[in-house]
């Protein structure tokens, strides 16, 4: 359930429960190697600046294209990635 | 659209919440003016105080923070990002749930700086990171106790990221600086003459540190599972689980160049926004301060913070006081930029199957091919994904000597509602 120091959401239809105030770019990182995008060329791609500036770890919030490094875990939202799309 | 809500007014708008751009708030305060701080990030601190679960910040970061928080007349929105610029004093914003129209008298920019990333063989695998990106990262709560990590690249932040990734539990296997040994050394013997920075030296004792070894390339399948290193012509693998690579800082100038301010033309240099000696750019009402003019380091950021939230309220005879300060760290950044400047044989980084626009999928092959950014935009969309060019037009600048294109809005993806807000509001915010 949540709690103070947790919080639960829904990762590519997977309940994950992870520490309260970390980004999504971290919890990302749960199920390795914690892929956020697809490229146009297929590639697998995780974070990598950090910092809101390259824009891979680009996902879907809640139907709303967000950056998860820019994106603090919050309960009940659902996210995802588009990268484990036809093995769930 | 919700007038009410899509458009808002404030004396002093501050863009980035860093250590200029809060100098700059708390300096301004007691003016009275209405200010308004916006940052894109969770937290206000920028990158180098940036805040999360794992994040210590240092007692004068905090001391900041606290001091600007007490400001009744300071407003700091975080989440907060531009998305364009409508008409002389207003910018488009957009946080995580809706758009709206800023009006402003004076605007201060503290944009920062970003990484230098540099393509090399396998830079596009999960498990590669940016350094002072993987600094971030960790700081954010990304989990990595007991990996395997190398860290490469050039400059003072491959220390600060291998300190973040220690105290997380990680084992730092190698810290690989591709400046010689000569410069890096030469480079801590000035240090004692900035006491606030002779820790630094200190940490240069890291026995992982090796000075003038250069990354070859990253491999593995999936992810990351070994890096390749070269010192003195000798390429060496090391098994890991992480690779963290910075070349340095680029100064973050799109929003500036967006409004028409003028870049500085320094020889060699990344470009910058030029200012004038109370941190004016060449475009009036708009101010700079901090890693965009310039990349100098927090404590440089913050007396041009100062010196700009000073100025952009006319106290100019106080701002005065505080250029000493300047120029004294003006001279460190000088020495940094000097001692670590890059090698030309990174330029044989990139094979040709290694992508340079990760947006895109541009390989490197096919950008020597091409004249320079005009031709490469038009033969292969090179910088026109998601990043802007932000992450391949310094590295395209570095590589193939390519002036960075000229930034067009939207400054980042915009939602579709957030611009049609702003051709709602466009005709009745026209002056």
């Amino acid at each position: 359930m949540t709690s103070a120091t947790h919080v639960e959401f829904t990762l590519d239809g997977q309940a994950l429960r992870v520490p309260a105030g970390i980004s999504l770019a971290a919890a990302l990182a749960v199920h390795r190697p914690g892929c956020a995008r697809i490229s146009v060329s297929g590639e697998a791609r995780a974070p990598l600046c950090g910092m809101g500036i390259c824009q891979e770890c680009r996902v879907l919030v809640d139907g709303k294209r967000r950056l998860a490094c820019q994106t603090l875990c919050q309960d009940g939202m659902t996210v995802d990635t588009g990268t484990r799309a036809g093995q769930t | 659209m919700n007038s009410e809500r899509d458009v808002s007014n404030t004396e002093l708008l501050i863009i980035g919440a860093g250590p200029a751009g809060l100098a700059a708030a708390l300096a301004a305060a007691p003016s009275g003016a209405h200010i308004t701080v916006i940052d894109d990030n969770i937290a206000p601190g920028g990158q180098i105080w940036r805040d999360g679960p794992a994040a210590a910040l240092p007692a004068q970061a905090l001391r900041l923070r606290e001091s600007v928080a007490r400001c009744a007349n300071v407003r700091v929105r975080c989440g907060t990002r531009v998305i364009s610029v409508v008409g002389a004093n207003a910018l488009l914003l957009e946080d995580a749930e809706h758009g709206w129209t800023q009006h402003f008298t004076r605007l201060i920019l503290c944009t920062g700086a970003r990484e230098l990333l540099l393509p090399f063989p396998g830079w596009t695998l999960p498990g590669v990171t940016g350094a002072g990106g993987l600094q971030a990262l960790i700081k954010a709560g990304l989990p990595v106790r007991g990996e395997r990590i190398v860290i490469a690249g050039s400059g003072p932040l491959l220390l600060a990221a291998a300190a973040t990734a220690r105290k997380a539990g990680a084992r730092v296997l190698r810290v690989a600086e591709q400046a010689s040994l000569g410069n890096v050394a030469a480079f801590a013997a000035q240090l004692r003459r900035w006491p606030s920075k002779a820790m630094q030296a200190l940490t240069l004792a890291d026995p992982s540190y090796r000075a003038g070894t250069q990354l070859v390339a990253a491999q593995g399948r999936q992810q990351v599972e070994s890096v390749q290193l070269r010192q003195m012509g000798r390429t060496s693998t090391i098994v890991c689980e992480r690779v963290a690579s910075g070349f340095g800082l680029v100064p973050n100038t799109q929003l500036g160049q967006l409004l028409g301010c003028a870049l500085s033309t320094s020889k060699g240099a990344a470009q910058a926004l030029k200012v004038d000696a109370l941190q004016a750019t060449s475009v009036p009402g708009i101010f700079a301060a901090g890693e965009c003019t310039g990349v100098g380091g927090a404590e440089s950021a913050l007396v041009q913070g100062r010196i700009a939230g000073l100025a952009a309220v006319n106290e100019t005879r106080a701002a005065q006081a505080f250029w000493p300060e300047r120029a004294r760290w003006k001279t460190f950044a000088g020495l940094l930029n000097h001692h670590f400047a890059l090698d030309p044989a990174l330029r044989q980084l990139p094979q040709a199957d290694t992508l340079v626009c990760r947006c895109e999928d541009v390989t490197h092959g096919a950008l020597t091919q091409c004249g320079g950014w005009m031709d490469a935009k038009l033969h292969s969309r090179c910088g026109m994904g998601a990043c802007q060019g932000r992450v391949c037009g310094a590295a395209a600048q570095f590589l193939y000597g390519w002036t960075p294109p000229v930034p067009r809005p939207p400054l980042s993806p915009a939602r579709i509602a957030t611009l049609l807000g702003d051709l709602a509001d466009a005709p009745k915010d026209k002056p």
